[in-house]
């Protein structure tokens, strides 16, 4: 199902794009409104959710699943802690289905994926292990990163078990809308992949925003 | 609980064995060149197993990496289980059950007490109704790990399907008496593992099912091996387990 939100992008109290490849990493406080924009279309927003003041509790892939008893996430889903608390809703959505069964990209699993010397490729989990280093006020580390979710990114689970990587059912401009139901800390890797249908194979900007509660 | 001892193969291959009965936990490192077989003993039960490097533990199972490498939603034989660092810690060289389930999770204390009820230690001594994810972090707190430690965990016997829009299925009658799987450890391999319940099984009364765990060693890797050569992938897998072996750090024997 698909909503469209109500608040405009001029009054949000934060806006900043942020380029393929790169990381971004921000407290957002419970109540705030996040959303965030895939500017071009077809490109994956590899996002992990810690609570703010008790990092070690942090979204949770297969408890978001398990509770909502679908393995992929829309309007309405609520994002799920290891503690089984909600960290956050998902309040408007453009795009009907986002993935959170398919991690992230890593040079590791690039060198099984596709070939041992795309071992140097730039990938999510070392965008993410650059945040945690540039950012070690916060004391999260390799241990840290976990399953996340996948905004914008779209792989089909079928009935025998089988699983794919399909082409995205994103489009410029769309986006996905979240309330904070906690503090929380995000941090984004804009998926580098240049290997898969995934950012159909050419990674592109996303603009993330922030709304006060109003 | 009453039940027959697991059949073993017959010919002496079996270095050890025991009994995981329903709802407790154990761990231990697993060498690489050795087999564990699992065996349901009864029927419907679940194993659920975590798996870390024990050289440094910050190396453990993905799921997703294990599902999106070998385009699967369920395990069975002829898949590997990936670490997040692209090798092998074991794969599946045979099983009767066909579907065990990594996405699901584990129930926590609060689920069971909703489901089935808490039964205390105090008041039922081992019969108390244990949970999977205390289960994790106690074995996982004998190795140094923690809350930030835990992964997604695999549930070895259960089958949660998927319909075309995405809604879960937990499928009851799985896993018939006798269901047995084989898990080759291709490095050494910490397994954290415990037998407690289901998140989603539907089960009135606890579950508390019974698990057969035998160790033997493991034949040599033919070139035809089905794990080795059921993708691509996986031989880009053994590689990277390869050059892992050839250093000091990752000396296996």
């Amino acid at each position: 199902m698909l909503k469209q939100s109500a608040l405009a992008p001029e009054t949000a109290v934060f806006r900043e794009v942020i380029a393929a490849g790169d990381y971004w990493i921000r407290r957002i406080d419970k109540g705030q409104i996040f959303r965030i924009v895939d500017l071009e279309g077809n490109q994956a927003a590899d996002t992990l959710f810690f609570n703010a003041n008790d990092p070690a509790e942090r979204y949770s892939a297969v408890d978001t699943i398990r509770l909502q008893g679908n393995v992929y996430l829309g309007l309405g889903s609520q994002l799920m802690s290891t503690e089984c608390n909600v960290m956050l809703e998902i309040v408007a959505d453009l795009v009907g289905r986002h993935d959170t069964l398919g991690g992230a990209c890593a040079t590791e699993s690039n060198t099984v994926r596709y070939a041992l010397d795309k071992r140097t490729m730039h990938a999510c989990r070392d965008s993410w292990l650059l945040a945690l280093a540039e950012h070690d006020e916060l004391q999260l580390t390799k241990r840290d990163i976990t399953h996340n979710s996948n905004f914008f990114m779209n792989v089909p689970v079928t009935r025998d078990g089988g699983l794919s990587f399909a082409d995205g059912v994103s489009g410029p401009g769309k986006y996905v809308e979240m309330r904070a139901a906690m503090d929380v800390i995000a941090l984004i890797s804009n998926c580098p992949q240049l290997n898969n249908p995934c950012n159909a194979y050419n990674p592109t900007p996303i603009e993330v925003l922030i709304w006060d509660p109003a | 609980m009453k039940f027959q001892r697991p059949p073993t193969d017959g010919d002496g291959s079996t270095l050890y064995e025991t009994v995981l009965e329903g709802g407790k936990h154990w761990s231990h490192v697993a060498r690489r060149g050795s087999v564990l077989r699992l065996i349901d003993l009864t029927g419907g039960a679940n194993l659920g197993m975590l798996f870390y490097n024990p050289q440094n533990p910050l190396e453990r199972y993905n799921a997703p990496d294990t599902l999106k490498c070998q385009h699967t939603f369920k395990l069975t034989r002829g898949h590997c289980l990936y670490s997040d660092m692209g090798r092998i810690f074991c794969s599946i060289i045979a099983d009767t059950v066909g579907w065990h389930d990594t996405v699901s999770g584990n129930a926590n204390k609060a689920l069971v007490a909703a489901r089935w009820g808490l039964k205390s230690y105090q008041d039922h001594r081992n019969d108390w109704t244990q949970n999977g994810h205390d289960a994790f972090l106690v074995e996982g707190g004998k190795y140094g790990l923690g809350r930030r430690d835990l992964a997604a965990n695999v549930n070895w016997f259960s089958k949660v399907a998927v319909d075309d829009a995405g809604a879960m299925r937990f499928d009851p009658a799985n896993s018939p008496a006798g269901s047995s799987v084989e898990l080759r450890f291709e490095m050494d391999t910490l397994v954290l593992l415990h037998s407690c319940p289901h998140p989603l099984d539907p089960a009135t009364d606890y579950p508390r099912k019974p698990v057969a765990l035998q160790f033997r060693k493991a034949d040599p890797i033919a070139p035809d091996d089905a794990c080795l050569n059921s993708r691509p992938e996986n031989g880009r897998g053994f590689k990277n387990n390869e050059i892992y072996h050839q250093c000091a750090h990752g000396t296996g024997e």
